[in-house]
């Protein structure tokens, strides 16, 4: 029961993107067509769990040699180079996911929902499992928001809108409504 | 005179005419997350600026001694360890910007500011261009905080830094210190500066100032997927 009331949690009434504001560089950047919020997504979730795995073993031994001060240089340091390492790896074995998530890859070192959540499960004090499921939670709900947003930005794109708000501001304000949507989950937990 | 002006230069473009959250749209994070309060943006955009200095200022002075191939960890690292120092003496200082900021300190790590500022700037000029840099986008992330963080608060809350405003107290419109009220006023600024500017709003986020940008070469956007 724990879990899938992270699950929903993550998702629906804490989306990362549209009310904890993580990630928003990605979201707005890469958000123009559905197949590359799909690809994107794809990689962050793939990213977010293993990080998740490799971080909170981590976090025990900074915690065994009482560094735990460590834990931001630590954290990312060894995201960035499990990225680089999962990026070579795909591109000499794995073409095809390649073609597919590759691109994605070096873009989601900076993303700030990735070292987000590996310092979140610290700070919640989850167990390994609700890590885990957190971090699946967070990169699901990452892709839906993306999804969703390249559907409502595919019908804006053509818009009369006054001069001043043409593109980002437009975009941003669009995001505006769709967060507004997302408050409708708001009493679903406790 | 013309040195010196360029010198300057260096410092005043980031306060308004390359102003990173307002024109060149980086840091929309902490840009959105932090600015329920006015004083929460001030504090947010002080931490970064002094991340923003330091690692400018020690990354140009080891721009010879970092490998290229290996440069953006490097800088990386840089960058946390200031972050690291700045969240404890925020923590011994400041308890209550503390927990105010949470997570989002330190997220400064992953600022795009710093590390695009980092690729961009320090890692190809001097010590003193790169502070100065560094000074003058740090400022203008403050400025751009501290506005947002002022409206939200006068109209979500009725108030400013605390005190409270007549009229609007009794009537805040919540929605603005809401997840919502954050994109809508941030698209509503962003609005503002090109009107006064009088300039073509940016179509979507550029690629200029993406520290990817040398190895995704604007890929992301465009690929059609397997």
């Amino acid at each position: 029961m724990t879990y899938i009331l992270i699950l929903v949690g993550c998702v629906f009434v804490n989306n990362v993107v549209l009310s904890q504001f993580m990630g928003i560089c990605a979201f707005l950047g890469v958000s123009k067509q559905i197949k590359s919020s799909v690809g994107m997504g794809g990689a962050v979730i793939f990213v977010m769990v293993c990080a998740t795995a490799i971080t909170y073993p981590l976090y025990m031994l900074l915690e065994r040699f009482e560094v735990t001060y460590l834990k931001t240089v630590a954290f990312i340091l060894v995201i960035a180079m499990f990225v680089q390492l999962v990026e070579i790896v795909m591109k000499k074995k794995m073409h095809a996911l390649y073609k597919a998530l590759g691109v994605y890859l070096p873009l989601i070192t900076t993303n700030c929902a990735v070292l987000g959540v590996t310092l979140g499960n610290i700070n919640n004090e989850y167990t390994f499992l609700e890590s885990l499921t957190n971090a699946l939670g967070t990169g699901l709900a990452f892709t839906l928001a993306l999804v969703l947003f390249s559907g409502v930005r595919s019908r804006i794109e053509n818009n009369d809108f006054p001069q001043a708000f043409k593109g980002v501001p437009a975009t941003l304000i669009a995001a505006a409504i769709v967060s507004v949507s997302f408050m409708g989950f708001t009493g679903m937990m406790q | 005179m013309n040195e010196e002006r360029k010198t300057l230069y260096e410092f005043t473009k980031g306060i308004i005419k390359e102003n990173p959250v307002l024109v060149t749209l980086l840091g929309m994070c902490p840009t959105l997350a932090v600015t329920v309060l006015a004083q929460n943006g001030i504090g947010m955009g002080l931490a970064t600026t002094f991340v923003l200095v330091c690692s400018n200022a020690v990354i140009s002075l080891l721009k010879n001694v970092i490998p290229k191939a290996v440069r953006l960890p490097c800088f990386i690292v840089i960058i946390a360890g200031f972050v690291t120092f700045i969240d404890f003496i925020m923590k011994g200082f400041l308890p209550e910007l503390h927990s105010a900021l949470g997570v989002f300190l330190q997220l400064i790590t992953v600022n795009c500011i710093i590390l695009g500022r980092a690729e961009a700037f320090a890692s190809r000029n001097t010590i003193g261009r790169s502070v100065l840099d560094g000074l003058g986008m740090g400022i203008g992330f403050t400025l751009a905080l501290f506005t947002m963080g002022s409206v939200r608060e006068i109209l979500g809350l009725g108030s400013w830094f605390g005190m409270k405003i007549p009229y609007l107290c009794d009537n805040p419109m919540t929605i603005f210190i809401m997840p919502a009220g954050g994109f809508f006023v941030l698209g509503c600024l962003i609005a503002l500066v090109n009107k006064i500017a009088n300039r073509k709003p940016p179509m979507e986020i550029s690629c200029d100032s993406c520290p990817n940008a040398a190895i995704c070469k604007g890929q992301c956007k465009t690929q059609e997927g397997a």
